[in-house]
């Protein structure tokens, strides 16, 4: 971790923080730096991951702007969190993408739809294109299996593989000790899948302004657990299709159906709702410069789980074809940039929230 | 600003606010007129944290028990007696129930954690401290139909036959004169005011650090004084604690503190010591420490101590001054080499061995120096050598107007104003004659601000 002038600011306002201590109730961040007095950049890195950004220490602060010590404790971990995104990052020429990401990721989704769009409409008969199918096989019809199959799985392998360098670069550079105490990583899953830390003491985040609400913290959950919900769509189809040998499309009421239905209106749910508390909020604790990122994979995972749920509803119309191409287009440019995108986010914050577990259990 | 108030509150900290939340559930209208703007809203109460509350069995947020008497003689302890029983004890019965009216409002409390001196079974801590609590308040004001202005002082009300008229409102560059049927004072004390400070300290009073609020000056008090209205409190008495001397003139809050006393030896300008640094425990010792400072040549102190000691309390927000050698210390904070080798080796000779043991009060002690150090006194000699400079820094002062048992203001003559109040700091005096015990400002300002908000509406509505 490059010692930069967001890290030297964050050890700043850690200093005056540690000598308050009064957010300590918040969350976890604030138990985390009690135990330090100096804060190395690693320090730094780590703690500025372990931040949820509830913005309850914002409001509460004493030292907020315009007081002369001007301590934004969210919005400075947010630009920390941002340098620990490119300084992680894997394959290290790629890790410039996270400059600019709101419009990189926005430019690379365009390019990646139009391209399959290109390709559906050039290279397939418009028969087949815009003809009206719901029998089994459709699908690869549209677009060959092994096409789809192959280009998928190369695309999300990659993203799975930098995603673990990208952690692996993280623990290394936060020592983050060791992932095989069980109880640690236990812990570890607890928060990220309940959010702990956005649940301030019960009374919720502050989303908006001064006051308290759960509302930020339910739609990130609608967003992550739709999310699995439609990996876990893809692994049932890909069970049904092979080893019990069923074609897609599945029934109504076939289990990737269903999970993948439920999966994309939560994440329609959650996108939509995390969009919406970000247009609304407070703008002075937030980061400027990190929110293209948010709103450009918020918009991405949106679109992912909108065409997919369209294609569902259409499936047997003559719009099948083109909606299917337009779906495919989108969870292409998705695999794409998932390393390169906010999405690495959940990566290094259960490194920070793995780390911290360790470190309560030792303490 | 324009309408007809029932009652009107001058200040927007914790006593104001409690006052104002209880007089619109009697269905009052309430103004609040703040002096300070709104991003320094709330008087001291922003740089509070907790609040000491009598219990007599475990609460979500308090362990144990703490009696009416075991508050009373804790009281009775700091104050040396100088304080009035009945309102005192009022004041400790009321804070029992305070706690869940605090929640109804939108307070809430956290498990105290660390470095909160051992308080938790005496004192309730807001979750993000005061600021967090007061913007709660505000918020559920708000939501109530609460109307507040920022930046408007109150400068004076017009007394006229045993009741306020009128109060004359300094707000966007004109002076309006206000009516409410019903005032509440909690404009807190003096302490922003160099010149009155000055009154009773002297030259001594440029040094002095005022570790809140700004707007604390005392005007509406002065105004109050000036027409007869009672004094409680004497005046030169205050909470005031030895805080970094680097620490900013106003505002600084809890982060200049320095909790290294007991661990140091502290000397002043001229390099020797002049109290005996580990008499008690430090949370009982916390608060004389800034009178001791304000009494030296200069106004500054210097805490000296080794590496041994560094890591027993909590870092100031400044960084230590460090040095290999006591010598190369003494240049760095301006203080005479030879003299303070010289204390630190006279120090030194008169330790008698013990166990150290910071949890408990010690057998380390010295003998044959005067004035000792009775416990936690350990020789002073691994490098690096550690100094902190520090100054006396006010929290507020005690002189204020006298009361009654319903926050009526008093006048000279022993008769209540009819339909004037006061609350918080303005009135602590009547409890604090002199000492502090954690957490009690916001006990009184909470206890009489509730009152004084239920009376102000009586008055109101009649």
């Amino acid at each position: 971790m490059r010692s930069t002038e967001a890290v030297d600011e964050a050890r700043r306002v850690f200093v005056i923080c540690n000598a308050c201590r009064y957010c300590e109730g918040y969350c976890a961040v604030f138990p985390a730096m009690e135990k330090r007095r100096a804060f190395t950049a690693g320090d730094i890195g780590y703690l500025a991951n372990l931040c949820h950004d509830c913005r309850g220490c914002y409001y509460a602060c004493q030292y907020a702007p315009p007081h002369e010590f001007a301590l934004n404790l969210p919005k400075t971990l947010s630009r920390v969190r941002a340098q620990t995104y490119t300084e992680y990052a894997w394959p290290k020429p790629l890790a410039g993408l996270f400059q600019r990401n709101g419009m990189i990721v926005t430019l690379a989704a365009s390019a990646s739809l139009a391209l399959v769009l290109l390709l559906a409409t050039d290279l397939q008969s418009s028969q087949i294109l815009y003809g009206t199918h719901g029998v089994p096989g459709s699908f690869y019809a549209v677009i060959p299996e092994a096409l789809m199959v192959g280009i998928g799985l190369a695309t999300f392998s990659f993203a799975v593989l930098a995603l673990a360098m990208g952690w692996r670069n993280f623990r290394r550079d936060t020592s983050g000790g060791s992932v095989s105490e069980w109880r640690s990583l236990f812990r570890a899953a607890c928060d990220a899948l309940t959010l702990r830390n956005l649940g301030g003491s019960a009374h919720g985040c502050n989303n908006l302004d001064q006051s308290f609400s759960q509302s930020r913290r339910y739609a990130h959950q609608a967003l992550f657990y739709g999310f699995f919900l439609c990996l876990a769509s893809t692994t049932a189809a890909a069970f049904y299709e092979h080893i019990l040998g069923i074609i897609p499309p599945f029934p109504f009421f076939s289990l990737p159906v269903v999970l993948g239905a439920v999966g994309g209106v939560g994440m329609l749910i959650g996108a939509a709702g995390l969009a919406w508390i970000k247009i609304q909020s407070d703008p002075a604790p937030a980061a400027k410069a990190c929110l293209g990122a948010d709103y450009a994979l918020l918009g991405l995972l949106f679109l992912a789980a909108a065409t997919g749920l369209l294609l569902l509803a259409l499936r047997e119309t003559r719009a099948m074809g083109i909606l299917l191409s337009f779906h495919l287009g989108v969870v292409l440019s998705f695999f794409l940039v998932i390393p390169y995108s906010k999405f690495v986010h959940g990566i290094y914050r259960f490194a920070a929230l793995l780390r911290n577990a360790t470190e309560r259990k030792t303490s | 600003m324009n309408k007809e108030y029932d009652v009107l509150v001058a200040g927007g900290g914790n006593a104001a606010l409690c006052a104002g939340l209880t007089a619109l559930d009697a269905g009052a209208r309430v103004l609040i007129v703040e002096y300070a703007p709104r991003d320094f809203r709330g008087g001291n109460s922003r740089h509070t944290r907790n609040l000491r509350a009598m219990h007599d069995k475990p609460t979500a947020t308090l362990v144990g028990a703490y009696s009416e008497e075991e508050y009373w003689s804790d009281l009775l302890g700091v104050t040396g007696g100088n304080t009035d029983e009945h309102l005192a004890r009022l004041m400790i019965r009321a804070t029992a129930e305070l706690l869940p009216w605090m929640e109804s409002r939108g307070a809430r409390f956290q498990l105290s954690l660390s470095g909160t001196l051992g308080l938790s079974r005496t004192n309730a801590f807001f979750l993000g401290g005061g600021k967090a609590l007061l913007n709660a308040y505000y918020t559920t004001a708000e939501r109530m139909g609460m109307d507040v202005v920022y930046d408007s002082e109150v400068k004076s009300l017009c007394l006229a036959n045993g009741a306020v008229r009128e109060a004359e409102v300094f707000s966007m560059g004109e002076t309006r004169n206000i009516r409410a049927k019903a005032v509440v004072a909690c404009s807190g004390g003096f302490q922003a005011d160099v010149e009155w400070l000055r009154e009773y300290w002297g030259d001594a009073a440029e040094n002095f650090i005022i570790r809140g609020t700004p707007y604390a000056k005392g005007v509406l008090l002065r105004n109050l004084l000036d027409q007869g209205v009672a004094s409680a409190g004497d005046a030169t008495q205050c909470h005031c604690v030895a805080v970094d001397a680097r620490a900013p003139k106003f505002d600084g809050g809890i982060v200049t503190r320095l909790d290294c006393i007991p661990f140091s030896i502290v000397v002043d300008r001229h390099g020797n010591r002049f109290y005996d640094e580990g008499q008690e425990f430090w949370p009982k010792r916390y608060a004389i420490w800034g009178r001791l400072v304000a009494q030296q040549p200069g106004q500054i102190a210097y805490s000296i101590m080794d590496s041994k000691a560094e890591k027993l309390f909590i870092p100031s927000v400044f960084p230590a001054v460090r040095s290999e050698t006591i010598g190369e210390l003494a240049a760095n904070l301006g203080l005479d080499p030879s003299a303070l080798e010289n204390s630190v080796r006279n120090y030194n000779r008169a330790l008698r061995p013990g166990i150290f043991n910071p949890d408990v009060l010690d057998d380390c002690s010295t003998e044959g120096i005067d004035p000792p150090k009775t416990h936690w006194a350990r020789t002073i000699d691994t490098p690096p050598f550690i100094g902190y400079p520090l100054r006396p820094g006010i929290t507020f002062t005690y002189l204020g107007l006298k009361v009654d048992e319903n926050a009526a203001v008093l006048m000279q003559n022993g008769q209540p104003v009819a339909n004037l109040f006061a609350a918080g700091e303005i009135m602590a005096g009547n409890i604090l004659g002199k000492g502090y015990l954690a957490g009690i400002g916001m006990a009184i300002g909470s206890v009489f601000g509730r009152i004084a908000g239920r009376e102000a509406a009586k008055v109101a509505q009649h």
